[in-house]
């Protein structure tokens, strides 16, 4: 279990009594369903939700920060055949664990979220796309559904208010490019999952081409705190623009790896303190301060920024899934690069060129250059690789690729050219392998 | 419609369109591979990005829909430096060894590469290598050249109707193949070479022939089914190496059929028979061919003056030139036999002299196209007219309903399709049953004929279907026609067609099922027709591109009315065992590459060719053979200097579409008792259907050319005791053959499926009637 | 071909999705006929693809596409270590080598007695739980030390 610690509990009050706290006795004896069950009762315009939700300027957890109630007000008005409402679980950014916890301890808040949307975009049915490697996860997201489901929370004619929605989980089995939510939804319907070229937006053309809104697991957990807190007061928990707190995961080099949920705009070096600072005491070098496709940041401006969207994003980087990797002085950023590189290689659907032959290539060289094989040239190679990939892609997967091969050349320029010269790291292996602390 | 500028220049385009389509009406080319007219858009080889005005973004050109007043750049820096990016990237992993490679000189990559490339790679990483896969006889692959622009998937899935390849693995490891030992079986497989831009799919037989340079091309016409498919066929010194389709949007769109495509194999085939043979004292030998003729021409002569002209009786391929049809039956009706006949499979044909016209396909072909409604009748479809099925596949997935009756319920990958499945005997009863409630619901008189008939819940919904439609179209396939109440199935459907205001029709079997009556090459007075010649034998035959014992309604017939003939003559590209044990005189002459002459397709359209080249050996062209035994046989009439000659005085007036085309029939319908017993269900199989496919090595080793089995669904093979048997004996009348017996839920009840015009069945007789099954 | 409880359990996923749209329980089909036969080989494979209605390659692409399908037969334990950067970082790779000497395999072999298969792990979703690996798809072991790796190579019968 990972350890959390927050501020404000709001998304995360619920885990305080971990594996105890999970069920519908719990989740309702602390306010859960009330959201629901009035907008059922008052047969609340969806309108007034979606207005709620502009209002909390809450953006969608899954990495984009794409304002979440304007997304609901893309949905077609017109009501006509079936449309859906889908939940990203997929959670495979290197990184990213918040949503795990998140339905481990608070699956009802994802299940009411859910439909609450699917009562504001009028869907009957809806998918909790769950990653792979998470099947205890998995299992408990069923037995909660199982438990709405006899609650009458989901179903057909939702507390005699007339309103059905069947909600399902997915269960992924190792692709991460099923986060991206169209090559989700291809995922959904027993296919590869291979993004789709946008537009048409899932809005319009999304599950079996109905009309579909997506979204991050976070994000729908968010919904039912915003109803019942109110709009405005979300906000105020953040910042102008950055509404409400947010889940940190925090892993690396720190003291207490885990789950972190605070305000927006909180500064960073306070979160460091909560996740009891570096760990050994030891220097930090980097940070990757939104999952594993955010630009790297070195320590010393990582430690000037605050925790939001807009502090990041000046940065230089983004805030991403909310994914914080820690770096102290033992890594070697060139081997540190490396793995991320293979990883987005592997990762590739292999559907557009760019992404299929130029996440190799940088994999390639980056290794050979973690290997001593490095040439001068091989720095703005891989620039110049990188800008034939970036933006020429049918998903976001090949901008996420090149981000970190820019960023790390781009920060730690100097560690790459004496790995080039002196075919060595210039961080000593056994400096390197203390770092992980596994041999303590 | 919406403003668009391209490079400068403003054009407007209809709602809807992208980019690509836009620049294809400006005349603008935008480089492409994935991208192809007739598939779905994928929108992954990245080719074709380029510079839209306010755009962050350089857009891929085939996806990106049209905007109003969106300004388009498709060569400007931006663009250019994102399509040789991509370049670049298609590169890296791809072998440059161009001059070895099959596709060379007609690579699509090779030729953007010189464009777009650069002359140096920055890429120093060892290159991927990807395993063969084994797709069958016709189609080669070398998968290390695969850009992964998915276009053949796309068209096993979307065209050919079934997913027979797929994009497995993942990222840098991904691989075209079809699923784990599997081939591709489609009957339209080879259009996935014309379809990879690169050299990853070619063709098996045309594997290392020659270099495309070296290629002379000329153009054709398939010589198979009544589609008449546009060929270019591709020759090098006289020898046809390959042959491409030439497109035709109102025929054959882009594509072909694999056996319009490779079985040009046949023409370079060792059986070829390129000298006259005359047989003399029981020995053959090759002849000169003033022999040849003479010995015909005496033969005749004899017969002629010994027991009259009627013993005479000519058969003629439908297969063969409208030319040939025509002097044929010219040459018999010279001599005074009016036994003349080419609609070689058929069994009923009470309809002769109660027809108002050539039977034809009723409407255009690309008219199919725009039915919401569709009934065919007695077909395998798929199989008989590839890309006719083709048409309904695209037609059924924008909302066209297909309705189908037939004696097998085998898949036509076509989409919802309707289906009612019953013995050969009880077609005529399902058709009645769908005229009978038609008829109800348009509140119209049932025919009387039709008031004892129960209509069964399977023909109800194809009526209700029907009568649904605006634009409906009946049709009758080759089995129908091949049927024994053929005249009846006609008949009814005439009056469905009536009843729903629609156009009905008939898919022309061969290449000149049209041609053949717009030839005369039909009896008329007391002639007889195919069937009547060899059930009443003749003493004289000539056989004019004909296998009879393949070709026939009843093969077993034919050949013994043969043996017992005075005079056989044989006119034929091929030298056949068959043939040299019934035939007197063999004469050689041209398959269609090196001949000219005229095929009437299905929807008339009059389709003229030359020689693509020189006759084989001594061989000559038909006409020319024809003419010159008519001067032989002193016969008037024979002063054609030309095939085309010959043509005119064939169509009479006729230039694009044949005159006197018309499916009107006046014949009333007779509903007979369903027989009882084990009933016959006889398919052509794609690669048996004529002499050409017959001797096509590539295609016999498709999986459509596997010896037929004898096929019943599990009940019948219960009732027959054949449970668990993996050998059967066949027996139709005093004949019987052994074969392997497959179980297949598509048959109705009591319906024993064995194909015809394979050498495994021909002993059995009549493609319809009853038989036996016993365990072998 | 698969047992009448696998049948069931499929035909539960099958009733997830709208009526014409069986396709979409392959995943979880190919994983429950993966549970009860070890790995994935063609003939399952195509079992699969027949009794939900597609084509044997749709239901291969899907068997390749996701990593935890195994398209070879792995040993009764398939033991995932995620040695992905955050899980690097806190002994990912390190807990992978562990194992490697332990049962003396690389990545991608398994045991002579058919036991153990190592596979490398792409990011679990549990980087907080760093080293993390995967028994069988199924169970996730978190921080693993040297002595819970011992623990858990000893508790596999
Ligand atoms: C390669 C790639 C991976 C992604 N992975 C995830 C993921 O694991 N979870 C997620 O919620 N969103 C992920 N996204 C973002 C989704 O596409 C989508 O923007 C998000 O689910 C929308 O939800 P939100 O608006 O609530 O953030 C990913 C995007 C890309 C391009
Ligand atoms: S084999 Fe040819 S057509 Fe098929 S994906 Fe590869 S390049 Fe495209
Ligand atoms: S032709 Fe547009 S992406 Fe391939």
């Amino acid at each position: 279990m990972a350890l959390i610690a927050t501020k404000n509990p709001l998304l995360t009050v619920g885990w305080e009594k971990g594996d105890a706290g999970w069920g519908i006795k719990e989740y309702e004896a602390r306010g859960g369903y009330q959201a629901l069950r009035k907008i059922l009762a008052e047969k609340t315009p969806p309108e007034n939700i979606i207005a709620e939700l502009k209002a909390s300027v809450l953006r969608g957890r899954g990495g984009a920060g794409f304002p979440t109630g304007l997304k609901w007000s893309f949905m077609p008005k017109v009501i006509n055949g079936d449309r859906y409402v889908v939940c990203n679980s997929d959670e495979g950014e290197p990184g990213t664990f918040k949503d795990l916890d998140l339905l481990r301890y608070d699956p009802h808040s994802v299940i009411e979220g859910m439909a609450i949307a699917a009562y504001v975009m009028s869907a009957n049915r809806g998918y909790n796309y769950i990653h792979g490697e998470i099947f205890e996860i998995y299992k408990r997201f069923e037995a909660a559904l199982d438990e709405a489901r006899a609650a009458g929370l989901i179903g057909q004619n939702i507390l005699g208010s007339g309103f059905n929605f069947e909600l399902f989980a997915h269960h992924g089995y190792g692709a991460y490019i099923c986060g991206e939510e169209t090559g989700l939804l291809e995922s959904i319907e027993g296919k590869k999952g291979q993004p789709r070229f946008k537009p048409p937006f899932p809005a319009t053309f999304g599950l079996y081409g109905k009309p579909t809104t997506i979204n991050n697991t976070e994000t729908f957990a968010a919904v039912p705190y915003i109803l019942k807190m109110g709009g405005e007061k979300y906000l105020e928990l953040g910042k102008p623009n950055n509404g409400g707190t947010k889940l940190f995961s925090i892993s690396g080099h720190v003291n207490k790896p885990g789950n972190y949920e605070i305000p927006m705009g909180m500064p960073f070096a306070e979160l460091l303190e909560m996740a009891g600072g570096m760990r050994g005491g030891r220097k930090i070098k980097a940070v990757i301060p939104g999952g594993s496709s955010a630009p790297v940041l070195p320590g010393d401006i990582m430690m000037q920024c605050t925790m939001d969207y807009d502090s990041i994003a000046k940065a230089g980087s983004m805030l991403g899934s909310g994914a914080i990797i820690v770096m102290d002085e033992t890594v070697c950023m060139v081997k540190a690069l490396e793995r991320l590189s293979y990883f987005y290689f592997e990762e590739s659907c292999g559907q557009c060129t760019p992404c299929r032959e130029g996440t190799g290539w940088l994999y390639r060289v980056v290794h050979r250059i973690e290997n001593g094989q490095g040439r001068q040239e091989d720095l703005d190679l891989l620039m110049s690789v990188t800008d034939n990939i970036m933006g020429r892609t049918i998903c976001a997967l090949g901008d996420a690729a090149s981000l970190p091969v820019r960023s790390f050349v781009q920060h730690f320029k100097s560690e790459f050219e004496h790995h080039i010269q002196n075919k060595q790291c210039l961080v000593p292996h056994d400096v390197q392998r203390a770092g992980s602390s596994f041999y303590m | 419609m919406l403003e668009i500028e391209i490079d400068g220049k403003s054009l407007q385009v209809a709602e809807g369109s992208t980019i690509m389509d836009a620049a294809h009406e400006a005349g603008t080319y935008i480089p492409h591979f994935c991208y192809h007219k007739k598939l779905s858009i994928a929108a992954n080889c990245r080719m074709c990005l380029v510079q839209v005005e306010k755009a962050p973004k350089p857009l891929p050109a085939c996806a990106t829909p049209v905007a109003n007043g969106m300004k388009v750049f498709t060569h400007s820096e931006l663009a250019l430096k994102a399509q040789k990016g991509v370049m670049e990237f298609l590169l890296i992993n791809h072998p440059l060894d161009c001059p070895i490679c099959d596709q060379g000189g007609e690579c699509q990559l090779q030729d953007l590469a010189v464009g777009y490339g650069s002359s140096a790679s920055r890429y120093q990483e060892e290159k991927r290598v990807v395993f063969n896969k084994n797709l069958g006889p016709l189609v080669n692959t070398d998968m290390t050249r695969c850009i992964h622009c998915t276009r053949c998937v796309r068209f096993t899935q979307e065209i050919a109707g079934e997913m027979e390849m797929g994009q497995a693995k993942r990222g840098e490891h991904s691989e075209i193949m079809p699923f784990i030992e599997k081939t591709v079986d489609s009957e339209l497989s080879g259009n996935i070479i014309d379809l990879c831009p690169v050299g990853a799919l070619t063709s098996k037989p045309f594997r290392y022939a020659a270099r495309t340079w070296e290629l002379a091309r000329r153009k054709s016409v398939a010589p198979h089914d009544g589609l008449g498919s546009n060929l270019i066929v591709q020759v090098k010194h006289d020898k046809v190496l390959r042959v491409l389709p030439l497109e035709n949007e109102d025929i054959n769109e882009c594509w072909l059929s694999d056996k319009d495509r490779f079985s040009y194999e046949a023409v370079n085939s060792e059986e070829r028979l390129t000298k006259p043979m005359v047989k003399q004292g029981g020995q053959w030998g090759e002849a000169d061919w003033g022999v040849a003729l003479d010995y015909i021409a005496h033969a005749l002569k004899d017969v002629v003056k010994t027991h009259g002209a009627e013993a005479v009786g000519t058969l003629v391929s439908p297969h063969s030139t409208l030319e040939e049809m025509f002097l044929a039956q010219q040459l018999s009706r010279e001599l005074g036999s009016h036994n003349v006949d080419f609609r070689l499979r058929q069994s009923d044909f009470s309809l002769d002299g109660k027809r108002a016209g050539a039977p034809w396909l009723g409407m255009k072909v690309a008219e199919l196209s725009q039915l919401d409604r569709v009934l065919v009748v007695g077909s395998f479809l798929r199989k008989d007219h590839p890309l006719l099925a083709q048409r309904l596949r695209q037609s059924a997935k924008r909302g066209t309903q297909v309705s189908l009756i037939n004696p097998v319920d085998d898949d036509q990958l076509i989409k919802n399709t309707l289906r009612a499945v019953g013995l050969p005997s009880q077609l005529p009863q399902l058709l009645g049953e769908v005229v009978k409630a038609v008829a109800t619901a348009k509140g119209a008189a049932v025919d009387a004929a039709l008031t004892g008939v129960t209509v069964s819940a399977a023909a109800q919904k194809i009526a209700d279907s029907l009568v649904s439609g605006s634009n409906a179209g009946v049709f009758l396939g080759n089995f129908a026609q091949q049927h024994p109440q053929a005249a009846t199935l006609e008949a009814l459907a005439q009056q469905l067609a009536k009843l729903l205001g629609a156009r009905h029709g008939v898919l022309g079997e061969a290449a000149n099922s049209v041609g053949g009556y717009v030839a005369k090459a039909v009896p008329s007075g007391n002639g007889l027709n195919a069937a009547q010649m060899f059930a009443q034998p003749r003493k004289a035959y000539l056989l004019f591109n004909v296998e009879p014992e393949l070709d026939s309604a009843d093969g077993a017939q034919a050949v013994a009315a043969l043996k017992d003939a005075a005079m056989v003559a044989v006119f034929s590209a091929f030298k056949s065992e068959a043939a040299l044990a019934y035939a007197d005189v063999l004469l050689p002459i041209s398959p269609f590459t090196e001949t000219s002459g005229t095929f009437v397709n299905t929807e008339g359209r009059v389709q003229s060719f030359n020689a693509v080249a020189k006759p084989l050996g001594e061989t000559r062209p038909g006409w020319k053979v024809l003419r010159v035994l008519g001067n032989v046989l002193n016969l008037p009439g024979f002063e054609y200097n030309s095939s085309e000659e010959v043509r005119a005085a064939a169509l009479v007036g006729a230039e694009e579409f044949a005159n006197g085309l018309d499916n009107g029939v006046n014949a009333a319908f007779n509903l007979n008792a369903v027989a009882a017993g084990v009933e016959r269900v006889a398919d052509v199989p794609i690669y048996f259907a004529d002499g050409l496919v017959r001797r096509a090595p590539s295609l016999q080793r498709a999986r459509d050319a596997a010896a037929p089995a004898v096929r019943v669904n599990a009940a019948t093979a219960a009732k027959l005791g054949l449970d668990g048997a993996a050998e059967v004996t066949v027996k139709q009348g005093a004949a019987s053959v052994r074969l392997a017996l497959k179980i297949d839920a598509g048959l109705p009840d009591g319906a024993v499926r064995v194909a015809a015009a394979h050498a495994s069945t021909a002993a059995l007789g009549s493609m319809f009637g009853q038989l036996s099954v016993e365990r072998a | 071909m698969l047992s009448q409880e696998a049948l069931k359990l499929i035909d539960r996923e099958v009733a997830k999705y709208p009526a014409d749209q069986k396709q979409s329980a392959v995943m979880a089909a190919l994983a429950i006929a993966q549970d009860e036969k070890g790995w994935l080989a063609r003939e399952t494979i195509e079992y699969v693809a027949n009794y939900l209605e597609m084509p044997a390659i749709a239901a291969y692409e899907v068997a390749s596409f996701y990593n935890m399908y195994d398209l070879d037969p792995v040993g009764k334990y398939k033991l995932t270590v995620c040695t992905n950067l955050p899980c690097a970082l806190s002994g990912g790779v390190h807990a992978a080598d562990y194992v490697k000497e332990k049962l003396g395999i690389d990545f991608n072999e398994t045991t002579a007695d058919g036991k153990f298969t190592l596979k490398e792990g792409e990011c679990m979703g549990a980087c907080g739980d760093a080293p993390v690996m995967l028994v069988n798809n199924k169970r996730m072991c978190s921080f693993m030390t040297p002595e819970q790796i011992d623990k858990l190579l000893a508790e596999c019968k």
